[in-house]
């Protein structure tokens, strides 16, 4: 990717990352890596078994063991009535469960803990949880979400009286902001020139996986007791750790240190963080506790995992009349952080980049005795993207029609902006046609097409498909006004302080805490613009509650579209600050001063200071106006006004061998429009790994659950992460339509790959092998289930019998996995 | 990584190996390169007592030209035998499975001797030591003794070698000038097969004078497929030959049904694998 700065200008540049040296060559500081004297080591025991009663916990041959220190119960640690916090009650009448950090008399998934272990070492504490004898008395698991719903169905928590948790509804027409889509599709039901396409989509379960395991160290001997996490959510977590444990706020620091990845999976306040602040109190000692790759697998919470019921209608010519949409979304076992929010993230995203007149949707969130769902990249904007893209192709087989022109015909046109939505949303900025144009270009899809044409005659046994996704999704988290009336617990601001040192130096504290976006380079560039220094000359902070003391940190694509814009403003105050100073120390009027490039000069006269000279005479502090306080540091919070909303096109082609069912990316083209790049080298990369994510939503990537509740993908042999041999080459490109709701005119860029390339490769896959009598295959489309479908398509071609079972996910719509339905 | 606790040595002969083995009783294990005990090790799947560790013993590493055969010692990492001129020369087939072994990483750590003694059915090299007749060479308290491929692998995780008994080097017969190639089927690049295929032909003017077919994971061992072999033996080398030949590939195997594959799909992959991998022997 090429510089597309203007000269002079750190904006634009493809600078390579300046904490990458540093990372790269392993000098690091994960929170494993911290070590403290007299420091023990926790470890949990987890419950085998998905759902069962606990009749006995035997702790004697442990407690016996060298180098044990402790066992604890959820009894011993007063945890019984401990709830680790839900921050989004989607309705007034949610039902959730005390989600207490270790199980009482309980166990509710696979996974969840019930005892602790504090050990000298690590092979000590690992060592003893084994030898904690745990009873169980077995309960039915509850795996299936429509059987949960369903009359007599065993409870995962008894107490609540359903296995239903809340149901969550926007209506268009109630909203005031669309027609009725009910009657819509109705209509168009009994209209011999309209079409109604009914399609049921399975989001299947996934697991964040982010490289360096989770990881907690909790030290109490000091006056703040401190803590060290592998976690997104320094800031958050600082203030719900002290909520739920009834800890004095201004006693607790959090650290987030160097961070190995998230992806949502660690925007959290986990039950090992609580259990390893407890265990650290108690011992009087820190305690370090640090997740195997299996616990991790396992335990730490999953995400997607809904049942979608889309239907869509549309006049014969394409025009979009109606879309109504029917979720179930599996909770999990809890309530964790923002759980129950994350089908309602994708809630506004349904109606895309369309224009819908009438629009209907439903959320029903259950409980099963599985591994709690959450946040995972996109959270609920790639299911939501995923429904509406894959429907689109399957209504243009309806009607006969190219997918892109279907599209075409239904989008909203860059004339058209700023334009508000069936939900309500305003969408600042875009152009699709632009994006797609230049997708289509790249992609040669006629020339793809033109294949296409020849291996269907010739009947190929590599049979190719193209699959496309022209997608948006709403990021940039958030106007705090629209979090309130969605009933979330918190804003949607970000802080940021800018500092002038004596020397001239500039240091940036963000409360946007990366874990791996490139902050610290991205922000430079930024702040160096706005006050005319040097790149190198700009520190960025973070990620410490005592040095970054205010934020909302990092999640949703929203670091650089609202934390850069509060460095941003408070760069300007910072400049506003120094110009009065400037104009004093040149015996100037302030409005005379012009300020360029660091240098505040007299209009008019040769003569002029840098802001390093005035950041020194600020610091010597011998002569400035008397109207001010004799400092150039400024902070400011920002609430952005509106979401973010990239948009892009996605091309994807694939081949598909019929003989063994593999489907293999040909090609991948997407061009994105993320605004204005800050620095295109680092777009590059996010969308690069979001493509990545995206893809192996689609092939290769599942959580498996048998019929006993036990997780059958819990290692990364089974869990199929595609690494780069797994991965075509992209090609990558960008339109620049920047967004009006921030000053530097950019958008987020981390979900969006994720987003979008989902449903452009289902959608390729499918292209290929739907006239051999293919409709859909469940996700992923891993060969065993492409070879399934496509005898399934054959078979029902020939009207013969149903061809048996194949080995897939619990939960699969069709135990034959899907195909000619 | 937490396993549980052990002693270990690391032994400079194989006598003294052997007599570790011996001391330490039935929960002592041999450790070669590590790839696949290491794994177990760490889900605490296993949980040995001694580990005999086999890295010290410099006879038991090398490849070697002896006599009609290519010897290659048990400890001799999967990275040196696909570089090695002799085995790519000879026993071609053997070359190309062990580049589709795993990643650069665990191909300098692993060896050919802790691969075919873990006998994992989805392990690469197996078919290829059934297909090509290898004997493996084992040391004991009673002294040295050659085992056929045929009789080596038992059942799953399960070989012939007695317990204190130690694999000391595999002996390939020559297949100089034969067409051979390994046809692995996986999820993704660093995973097991799913299905593997080893073929080897030899072409006598335009006919199959010879051929060996070893198949991964089609059953609890490496499987020969024999009535493939036998469909191809005096057919013309010809792509429809090949092809008809391949539809004898699941006869006599007993495949697994798991999380990648129902077994219906692995037959039907062995077929059309080996289809696959003959077309590419034969040229």
């Amino acid at each position: 990717m090429t510089t597309t700065a203007e000269p002079g200008l750190e904006f634009g540049k493809a600078r390579r990352r300046k904490e990458d040296l540093r990372l790269i060559t392993g000098r690091t500081r994960w929170t494993d890596n911290i070590a403290l004297p007299g420091m023990a080591y926790l470890c949990v025991v987890r419950s085998p078994l998905a759902h069962a009663r606990i009749t006995g916990i035997n702790p004697d041959a442990a407690r016996r063991m060298p180098g044990v220190l402790g066992v604890f119960t959820a009894a011993d640690l007063g945890t019984e009535t401990v709830g680790l916090p839900c921050a989004w009650p989607i309705t007034p009448d949610q039902k959730a469960p005390t989600a207490v950090p270790l199980a009482v008399d309980t166990v509710h998934f696979a996974g969840e803990g019930v005892a602790v272990l504090v050990g000298r070492t690590p092979a000590a504490a690992r060592d003893g949880a084994d030898a904690v004898e745990v009873d169980y008395d077995p309960l039915e698991p509850v795996l299936d979400m429509s059987a949960a719903l369903g009359e007599g169905a065993t409870l995962v928590h008894p107490e609540l009286g359903t296995n239903r948790s809340a149901r969550w509804v926007f209506d268009s027409a109630e909203a005031g902001t669309g027609g009725d889509a009910a009657k819509a599709i109705s209509a168009a039901e009994s209209d011999p020139e309209a079409v109604v396409v009914k399609r049921r989509f399975r989001q299947q379960r996934l697991i964040p996986a982010f490289m360096e395991p989770r990881s907690v160290v909790v030290d109490p001997t000091g006056e703040q007791l401190t803590m060290w996490s592998a976690t997104q959510i320094p800031h958050i977590l600082k203030t719900m750790t002290a909520l739920t444990l009834g800890l004095p706020e201004h006693k607790v620091r959090v650290i987030a240190p160097d961070v190995g990845g998230g992806f949502g999976g660690k925007l959290q306040v986990t039950p090992e963080e609580v259990l390893t602040l407890l265990c650290a109190q108690r011992m009087g000692k820190p305690v370090k506790w640090t997740e195997t790759r299996s616990e991790s697998l396992l335990s730490a919470h999953h995400g997607r995992d809904q049942i979608q019921d889309v239907t869509i209608s549309a006049k014969r010519d394409g025009t979009l009349t109606g879309l109504t949409v029917e979720l179930l979304a599996d909770m999990g076992a809890y309530l964790r952080l923002v759980t129950p929010g994350i089908p309602i993230l994708g809630a506004f995203m349904y109606n895309a980049i369309y224009k819908i007149p009438a629009y209907h949707f439903a959320c029903t969130n259950v409980f099963t005795t599985k591994t709690p769902t959450d946040a995972y990249r996109g959270a609920g904007r790639p299911e939501a993207t995923f429904a509406i893209e894959r429907i689109m192709d399957e209504l243009a087989v309806e009607l006969g029609i190219d997918p892109m022109e279907l599209r075409r015909k239904n989008w909203i046109t860059h004339e058209e902006f700023p334009f508000t939505t069936v939900c309500g949303l305003t969408y600042d900025s875009g152009n699709y046609e632009a994006a797609t144009a230049k997708a289509e270009e790249l992609f040669d899809y006629a020339g793809l097409r033109r294949e296409q044409q020849e291996r269907r005659r010739r009947n190929d046994p590599v049979q190719l498909g193209i699959g496309i996704s022209t997608y948006t999704e709403m990021c940039g988290l958030a106007p705090s006004r629209v979090l309130g009336s969605l009933s979330y617990g918190a804003g949607g601001w970000e802080y940021s302080a800018v500092r002038m040192l004596p020397t001239g130096k500039v240091e940036v504290v963000t409360g946007s805490s990366p874990h791996g976006q490139g902050h610290a380079t991205a922000w430079s560039q930024i702040v160096a613009d706005q006050l005319g220094v040097p790149f190198e000359d700009v520190e960025v902070i973070h990620g410490d509650t005592q040095s970054a003391h205010k934020g909302m940190d990092t999640y949703g694509s929203r670091s650089l579209s609202v934390g850069a814009i509060a460095a941003v403003k408070a760069a300007e105050k910072v400049a506003a600050k120094a110009k009065k100073v400037a104009a004093h120390m040149l015996e100037a009027s302030e409005d005379d001063i012009e300020f360029t490039a660091g240098r505040f000069s007299v209009r008019g006269t040769g003569k002029g200071t840098t802001i390093q000279d005035v950041a020194l005479a600020v610091f010597a502090a011998h002569d400035y106006p008397e109207d001010i306080e004799p400092s150039l540091d400024a902070d400011y919070t920002f609430d952005p006004e509106n979401f973010s909303f990239p948009h892009g096109t996605h091309l994807c082609a694939a081949e598909v061998d019929t003989e063994t069912g593999e489907a293999t990316i040909r090609r991948y083209v997407c061009v994105d429009d993320v605004g204005k790049a800050v620095n295109p080298l680092i777009v590059e990369g996010q969308v690069h790994g979001g493509l990545a994510q995206g893809i192996a939503q689609a092939l290769f990537e599942e959580a498996v659950y048998d019929e006993s509740g036990t997780l059958t993908s819990g290692t990364l042999v089974d869990y199929t992460i595609p690494s780069a041999a797994d991965l075509p080459s992209f090609t990558t490109d960008r339109t620049e339509t920047p967004a009006t709701s921030n000053p530097l005119g950019v958008k987020g860029v981390g979900e969006a790959g994720t987003i979008a390339s989902t449903p452009a490769v289902v959608n390729a896959v499918l292209d290929a092998v739907r006239h051999l009598g293919v409709r859909d295959i469940e996700m992923p489309l891993t060969p065993h289930r492409v070879w399934r479908a496509l005898r399934q398509g054959s078979a029902s071609a020939a009207d013969e019998a149903n061809v048996g079972a194949a080995g897939g996910g619990l939960g699969s719509i069709d135990p034959n996995q899907g195909g000619a339905r | 990584m937490i396993p549980v606790s052990f002693d270990y040595v690391r032994p400079a002969t194989l006598d003294e190996a052997v007599a570790a083995l011996q001391d330490g009783g039935e929960d002592a294990k041999v450790i070669a390169g590590g790839q696949s005990l290491l794994p177990v090790l760490r889900l605490r799947l296993s949980a040995p007592s001694l580990l005999v560790d086999l890295g010290g013993i410099a006879e038991l590493r090398g490849i070697r030209e002896d006599g009609d055969a290519i010897a290659i010692g048990a400890m001799t990492p999967h990275h040196d035998i696909l570089r090695a001129e002799p085995v790519r020369r000879h026993v071609a087939l053997l070359a190309t499975a062990t580049r589709t072994v795993a990643d650069p990483q665990v191909r300098h750590r692993g060896t050919l001797g802790g691969s075919l003694a873990h006998a994992d059915p989805a392990g690469d090299l197996g078919a290829v030591a059934v297909a090509l007749d290898a004997e493996f060479g084992c040391v004991g308290p009673d002294g040295p003794r050659g085992v056929p491929a045929a009789d080596f692998f038992v059942d799953f995780f399960t070989t012939a070698l007695e317990e204190n008994e130690i694999l000391t080097e595999v002996r390939f017969p020559r297949y100089t000038g034969w067409g051979s190639h390994y046809e692995k089927f996986h999820r993704v690049a660093q995973a097991w097969s799913i299905v593997g295929v080893a073929a080897a032909v030899q072409v006598e003017g335009g006919t199959i004078a010879q051929a060996r077919v070893g198949l991964t994971n089609m059953a609890s061992t490496p499987v020969r497929a024999r009535s493939v072999e036998q469909a191809l033996v005096g057919s013309p080398a010809t792509a429809d030959a090949v092809r008809a030949a391949a539809q004898h590939a699941a006869e006599g195997t007993s495949p697994a049904s798991d999380g990648d594959a129902a077994s219906d799909y692995r037959e039907h992959l062995a077929r059309v694998l080996t289809g696959r991998a003959l077309l590419a022997a034969v040229g």
